[in-house]
């Protein structure tokens, strides 16, 4: 029986935790007697016959879907789409989620004599998958079997051709949609759920439609108004997908079919990142030494290639299929199973060990823009309730932040950390000033269309995941990143979490409450 | 009395040009230039003067002579000893407080008839500046019978002087020719010509110069050639550097041409990306981030190797260098034009983009009546400038004649140390205008007064 989450009250006798620093990690030592560590609860045991559930799944559908064989028929149009490459994470071993659950719908689809069928990446505005991610996600045999043919496709939300209007929600909000979608007989979507804030309405109003569209809910307004972005009641951001999603389900069938992954991250190389340290072994501490070290000796680059290659061992824990709204709510109580630590009150400090991955940089490199995001978007919204900081207080991120960036999957990151940020980091001015100019620069689209280029408008959104937190946090200390780079985003550097605990004093007082989120594995704190 | 000269000594020269490639500004200690003790210049004719300076500044080009890196190109047209300083405010024997327009040509050099070129006022295009009755030198500053700046007493031809309104602070008067030289490369190329032949182009200008067209009429036209006119595009133009040079002709940019609607700046250092910023450049760039910033500021697209599909239509290079230049020629839009305003060092580079875009390259040497603006003289249109753009700000540290060797070294760091203009102080030595009075010369001034002058010797201000 796996054991749930807990919160780890520090003492004298507590051990050093282990925290996360891009492709690395160290051991801390916590101030006794005021600080806290979150940790994660332990996986849960994957589903038995991940195959038969999925099969399951489709033939007992939820909400008012009918099982998905009786969806299908010989001389219909049936396009599946599938989540990119910005989940899971880390990527996971073969065969992922996508592969199990689109291989059987296609055996579905080929037992109902469905001959056009076509699979599309729901790309959104991130950048397109190679052939070696495509495969990865999908198997040889699928990818085999539609690539050559171009009946796998990659959503292009800046194809004047490939989009369709379907009209506006009450709200005023654009609903435009991949072509070949809303002129489909049916739609199913595969999803990994790997977060609280993936699946439901966001899957098909974020992976399927055009920049038109997705402005209405990747804003400045929403995202500072998302409390947390991994609480949909209580998230905008959601708000506006619902309704956009609401009123794509009017024009075309959609057949949702949800996943959700245990937190089993790391192989067994890496078993001691899984550990809680005091349970560490003779070893475990071997691991810890030998990696460290060697880790030590490496370039960067040589470092980032060891990271970039880890699969995760994460394994299917539930699916589900039918309607969209039923569907995400029976994954997120799965994902909550899974997830979801109880956490009594908020501390002056929040300490975030970033690792070497997030959801914009798959074999790429983490840029400091993506460090913010991972910071400030992703683990300071991991939570129900409140935010594990209290108003005001300081939030801490630990992380190399190189100002490096990859010139082919993030060219317009590198003009807004040159130009923009260099001139202002409050996102309203940054949304009003610069956003337009980003997102309809033409070589951006070019390299977004052709290339391997995130949108030109994705590091404004970058940014705005952070929106949030920004005006929540009196400040962001960055321990051990590029200070130059660190400046530039307003952010203070600090050498050591010692140094970023005294300059976090400054603004919340003498002998702060601390708390310590160690992540990964994923978890959601639910602030009482 | 006192001045700083520059000796014809090879070995010196060479024992700069190492010990500067070691640490730039070296040569202030070990090269030809020496603090020595001589009599004021002889009066060459009539209708020289006597000049006191106040304050005389150091420049990019005297930097490269007293660190032995100037080209040989100069050898011919210098005359040696020579006391360099050339941006001067100084006083006159009657009481006036000029600025030198330091160019010697025919009328300087009793030449008659004047040349064609100081004919038609473009004494920056002198062909006798080897010739008349005083010694070879294209400027004051590197004559040996006229002295320079950096003395406490040189000559000047009444054709150079350029009186300084009341009110402006010697700080200001003394950037007024560094100013002058940015603001003819910013009207140089005025209207921007990416059309006809090099030879209509210039016959054109002619005809322009000749007829005195109306600013607006040549603005008019030179957007029309462009493909500009009424089509709402924006007009870029990158300046490279922000030292003085380059942070004038920001500003003088900013002040005479519509035409440009975007001025990217490309500074190297804090402080000149916050000056450039103030002096009017819309957006500001380091070097590495330069290309983006010209592909950003033009839209253009940016091409495997980083080079850009288009570019700007005018670039000012106000650095000089290889590097500069290749970089110049890297975002400079197909037909456009690359204006060398900095004192170039000897270079090489690929001029293959010259070649395949067809691009323009001149240079901007000092200054003159201004065809652009009705015929102005860029120094008239550098006082302007400098009573409405508070240039005194730019002068950074002051220091007496007697620790040049620290004044050359601040000035050839300038922008590492957070400077921009390093100037000689000559206002704190009660005798210099005493030098005034040879030959027969009544000083207006009352004795003991000492006119501005401040007690910021030797420091940063």
């Amino acid at each position: 029986m796996p054991r749930p989450g807990f919160v780890l009250d520090v003492d004298r006798s507590t051990p050093p935790a282990l925290i996360w620093h891009g492709e690395g990690f160290r051991l801390e030592r916590l101030p006794a007697e005021r600080s806290r560590v979150v940790y994660a609860p332990e996986p849960l045991s994957p589903l038995p016959d991940p195959d038969e559930a999925i099969r399951a799944a489709l033939l007992a559908p939820l909400g008012d879907r009918p099982p998905l064989p009786e969806l299908l028929r010989a001389g219909m149009r049936l396009t599946i789409a599938f989540d990119d490459l910005s989940l899971p994470l880390p990527p996971m071993r073969r065969p992922d989620n996508r592969q199990r659950v689109i291989e059987t719908v296609l055996d579905m689809a080929a037992e109902a004599g469905v001959d056009d069928v076509v699979l599309i990446a729901a790309l959104g505005l991130h950048r397109r998958m190679t052939e070696t991610e495509l495969r990865h996600a999908l198997g040889d045999r699928v990818y085999d079997a539609f690539a050559p043919y171009g009946n796998l496709l990659q959503h292009d939300a800046e194809d004047p051709k490939g989009l369709v209007a379907l009209g506006k929600t009450d709200l005023g909000e654009d609903v435009e949609v991949n072509r070949r979608v809303a002129e489909s007989d049916l739609l199913v979507y595969v999803n990994i759920n790997l977060v609280a804030m993936d699946g439901g309405h966001k899957s098909t109003t974020t992976g399927l439609m055009s920049y038109k569209s997705v402005r209405h809910h990747h804003n400045v307004r929403t995202l500072q108004h998302s409390r947390s972005l991994m609480d949909r009641p209580r998230s905008e951001l959601h708000s506006s997908t619902w309704r956009i999603g609401r009123l794509l389900a009017k024009h075309v069938n959609v057949f949702q079919i949800e996943t959700t992954l245990n937190n089993d991250t790391f192989p067994s190389q890496f078993s001691f990142l899984q550990k809680r340290e005091w349970e560490w072994g003779v070893r475990d501490r071997a691991s810890f030494l030998g990696a460290s070290r060697g880790l030590d000796l490496l370039s960067p680059r040589a470092r980032r290639s060891i990271f970039q290659s880890i699969l995760a061992p994460h394994q299917m824990t539930s699916v589900q299929a039918g309607e969209v709204e039923a569907v995400h709510e029976s994954t997120l109580a799965n994902l909550h199973r899974q997830q979801v630590v109880d956490v009594e009150g908020q501390s002056d400090v929040v300490i975030f060990g970033l690792p070497h991955i997030g959801p914009y940089n798959v074999n790429s490199i983490m840029n400091p823009l993506l460090v913010s995001c991972l910071g400030l978007g992703y683990f300071f919204n991991m939570y129900i309730g409140k935010p594990l900081v209290r108003p005001g207080g300081v939030v801490i991120l630990s992380h190399p932040t190189p100002w490096a960036f990859h010139p082919v999957h993030h060219p317009s990151y590198i003009d807004f950390f040159e130009e923009v940020l260099a001139t202002t980091t409050d996102p309203a001015e940054i949304e009003k000033t610069y956003e337009e100019r980003f997102a309809t620069d033409d070589w951006y689209r070019h390299l977004y269309r052709t290339s391997y280029a995130f949108h030109g408008v994705h590091p404004l959104y970058m940014w705005y995941w952070g929106a949030h937190a920004l005006e929540y946090a009196s400040s962001t200390v960055v321990v051990g990143g590029n200070r130059r780079a660190v400046r530039r985003m307003g952010f203070r550097p600090a050498s050591t979490l010692s140094d970023a605990l005294e300059m976090a004093e400054d603004q919340v007082g003498r002998d702060p409450t601390i708390t310590y989120f160690r992540c990964p594995p994923l978890m959601l704190a639910h602030v009482h | 009395m006192k001045a700083l000269q520059v000796e014809r000594s090879l070995p010196r020269f060479a024992a700069a040009r190492i010990a500067s490639g070691w640490r730039a500004g070296a040569g202030g200690r070990l090269g030809p230039l020496r603090l020595v003790d001589t009599d004021p210049p002889a009066l060459p004719g009539p209708g020289w003067e006597r000049l006191s300076p106040r304050l005389s500044g150091i420049c990019g080009s005297d930097l490269a002579t007293v660190d032995g890196r100037s080209s040989r190109w100069f050898e011919p047209l210098v005359s040696f000893p020579f006391t360099p300083g050339h941006e001067v405010v100084a006083d006159t024997a009657d009481g006036r407080r000029v600025v030198v327009e330091p160019v010697l040509g025919c009328e300087a050099r009793a030449i008659d008839p004047l040349c064609s070129a100081c004919s038609a006022g473009r004494r920056r295009h002198c062909t006798n500046l080897t010739g008349g009755h005083i010694a070879p030198g294209l400027q004051t500053g590197y004559c040996k019978d006229t002295g320079g700046g950096w003395s406490y007493c040189f000559v000047a031809h009444t054709s150079q002087l350029h009186l300084v309104p009341e009110g402006l602070p010697d700080e200001a008067a003394v950037l007024v020719e560094p100013a002058a030289c940015a603001i003819h490369a910013v009207l140089s190329t005025f209207p921007l010509d990416l059309g006809p032949s090099a030879e209509n182009t210039a016959m054109e200008r002619t005809a322009m110069e000749r007829r005195g067209m109306e600013r607006r009429g040549m603005e008019r036209r030179g957007m029309e050639r462009r493909g500009m006119g009424g089509a709402g595009k924006e007009s870029a133009a990158v300046v490279i550097g922000a030292g003085t040079l380059g942070l004038f002709a920001i500003a003088a940019l900013a002040r005479w041409r519509e035409d440009v609607t975007r001025i990217v700046a490309v500074a190297k250092y804090q402080h000149q990306r916050d000056l450039a910023g103030k002096f009017g450049a819309t957006s500001v760039a380091s070097p590495g981030e330069m290309r983006r910033a010209v592909r950003r500021a033009t839209g253009s697209w940016m091409l495997d190797n980083g080079q850009l599909s288009d570019g700007v239509p005018l670039v000012i290079d106000c650095v000089g260098t290889a590097d500069s230049l290749a970089s110049a020629l890297a975002v400079v839009a197909p037909g456009g034009q690359v204006v060398l305003a900095g004192m170039p060092a000897p270079a090489g580079l690929d001029l293959t983009p010259l070649w395949q875009r067809e691009v323009h390259l001149s240079g901007s040497y000092t200054y003159g009546p201004e065809p652009a603006v009705g015929g102005r003289h860029s120094f008239d249109l550098a006082f302007e400038l400098a009573e409405a753009s508070r240039m005194e700000r730019l002068v950074s540290a002051t220091y007496p004649l007697e620790r040049s060797a620290e004044a050359i070294e601040h000035a050839a760091s300038a922008g590492r140390r957070g400077a921009v203009k390093v100037v000689f102080d000559m206002r704190g030595d009660p005798r210099r205008l005493s030098y005034l009075l040879a030959e027969g010369h009544t000083l207006t001034e009352k004795p003991g007064e000492n006119p501005g002058g401040l007690s910021t010797h030797g420091k940063d201000r």
